[in-house]
């Protein structure tokens, strides 16, 4: 019990003395996870736009893969990045192992999936509503797509919010091919793991507590953007 | 005719598209701003891999800043078992090694994976235990006859279980015991597979008797009900070696900054750093380092 107590305690105190260190630990950690978020949301979006819309064979495949691709373990695509980004893997040249790049291209790949699936659930759905009127507007696919995506933007948002969550908490991926390394690869999850192993677990929980402080900041930040922007609307 | 149909599919789409561009034209610019920030950092350094019993024990938060402001050569250490480090080594993900396995360094310098091998210090493994020690090893000065005990009374025992220099060598003193512990894997030896913090995390937890680097242990917070119980055995003797991959195998080794590393570290500057390093006035690891031939 008193760990627990000593853990919010230890927290309070980072948060109050404002630490450089966790503050550089906490940058990274925002501009890993933002960026990978960032760019699986261009590539994911519009690919589960795509499935929704389209009718091509292999469709009811591609959807099961995305859905089970959704519960990939961080660790499994941590070592799949690894071997390409390795110097003996087929990307070695570029030199990008053991830096926050790679840690973004794991995290984006690991997020892809959540952000694709939930948005084809909810673009497929809107999709369903509108079709016949999309159609006898005589939208093309392009511009139904573009209408749909911006219809269903606040579906779409949960759909990023739930990936930026799972990009956040993830420990296995970014551990191994960010490497841990002290003021250039160290994020939240990975520090929470380090200080867990060397048996500082008051120190290890209190970085934990600033971690979920900041997953809610974020998610109020968009909650009350969303419900700003519906009651301009309204 | 096209770019009428383009220019009325613009103002039909002109509120949703031109929000969402917007918003993707946000989403890349803070994405070029992320990865410019992630590709500036083009500062001189080396990548050393490690183990997690040197990196846990905080030597080199300790050494490396002193090496850092005499060469201007910043060291990146990534901290794994011994063998997932000479592992990284031979794929070329890393400059240097400073591991503890002297037999698995010097077959990796036979294979042409590394080269320059130098000692550089030693530390000792020492055996933990529960304060309530059931099986009366403690003050024990023979490490492989407390080994027997603890498997003839089938008390718990957390190896790391990781493949790390740590693991071979108390697989070693298992060998030398005479005792099969991968028939009893999950019975009364369990393998934690996992660093060495890990593992005393499980022991203090269980609690159960492991055997730990000393500067892990000495250094570990989390000791709950664990108590030195073995220590001085020669046969404990820990000694870690640093050495360069072979830059004619990866060529792109930092060959040069990576052997002025090798010449600080085995230098007096170095040893000195390394013997100046104390935890509770405790020194954890002592240089050994023979003088350069």
């Amino acid at each position: 019990m008193s760990e627990i107590a000593e853990a919010f305690r230890t927290a309070f105190q980072l948060i109050v003395g404002f630490d450089a260190e966790l503050g550089e630990i906490i940058l990274l950690s925002l501009r890993v996870s933002l960026s990978a978020v960032a760019l699986a949301t261009l590539i994911g979006v519009p690919l589960g736009a795509a499935i929704a819309l389209f009718r091509f064979p292999g469709r009811g495949v591609l959807t099961v893969l995305l859905n089970g691709l959704m519960g990939l373990p961080p660790v499994v695509v941590g070592l799949i990045v690894y071997l390409f980004l390795s110097r003996s893997g087929p990307l070695g040249v570029l030199n990008l192992l053991f830096s926050p790049t790679a840690m973004i291209i794991a995290q984006c790949v690991l997020v892809i999936p959540i952000i694709a699936a939930l948005s084809r659930q909810g673009i497929e759905d809107l999709w369903r509503e509108y079709e016949e009127q999309l159609r006898s507007l005589g939208a093309g696919p392009g511009r139904a797509i573009l209408t749909l995506i911006y219809d269903g933007r606040f579906t779409l948002l949960t759909a990023v919010l739930a990936g930026f969550g799972r990009a956040t908490a993830e420990v296995g991926a970014v551990m191994i091919v960010g490497g841990n390394i002290a003021h250039v690869t160290r994020v939240m999850t990975t520090a929470i793991s380090l200080e867990t192993l060397k048996g500082n677990l008051a120190l290890a929980l209190g970085l934990g507590i600033i971690l979920i402080i900041l997953t809610l900041g974020i998610n109020s930040a968009a909650y009350l953007m969303k419900s700003a922007a519906q009651r301009r609307e309204t | 005719m096209r770019s009428s149909r383009f220019t009325a599919l613009l103002l039909g789409v002109l509120t949703p598209g031109v929000l969402t561009l917007g918003a993707l034209a946000l989403g890349a610019l803070a994405l070029v701003c992320f990865l410019s920030t992630a590709t500036s950092a083009e500062e001189r350094f080396l990548v050393l891999a490690s183990t997690t019993s040197t990196d846990n024990s905080g030597l080199f938060d300790h050494i490396l800043p002193l090496f850092e402001e005499e060469t201007g050569i910043a060291v990146r250490v990534v901290a794994r078992g011994t063998g997932q480090a000479l592992g990284l080594g031979r794929d070329g993900d890393a400059d240097l090694l400073l591991v503890h396995d002297r037999s698995a360094e010097l077959r990796f310098i036979a294979e042409g994976y590394g080269v320059a091998r130098r000692e550089v210090m030693y530390n000792d493994f020492v055996i933990v235990g529960p304060q309530s020690d059931p099986v009366r090893i403690k003050g024990m000065d023979d490490v492989v006859e407390a080994l027997t005990k603890i498997a003839a009374v089938r008390a718990l025992f957390i190896s790391r279980g990781d493949d790390s220099g740590t693991h071979r060598a108390e697989l070693r003193f298992w060998d030398e015991a005479a005792i099969d512990v991968d028939a009893a894997s999950g019975s009364w030896y369990l393998e934690a597979g996992a660093g060495m913090g890990a593992t005393l995390n499980v022991a203090a937890g269980k609690p159960a008797y492991t055997m730990s680097d000393r500067g892990t242990w000495l250094s570990f917070e989390n000791r709950g009900t664990l108590e030195l119980m073995i220590e001085g055995d020669p046969r404990l003797f820990n000694p870690y070696g640093v050495m360069l991959i072979n830059p004619e195998r990866h060529p792109h080794v930092k060959a040069e900054d990576g052997l002025a590393f090798i010449e600080w570290i085995t230098s007096e500057a170095g040893q000195a750093a390394i013997a100046s390093f104390k935890i509770n006035g405790e020194r954890l690891f002592f240089p050994n380092a023979a003088p350069a031939e």
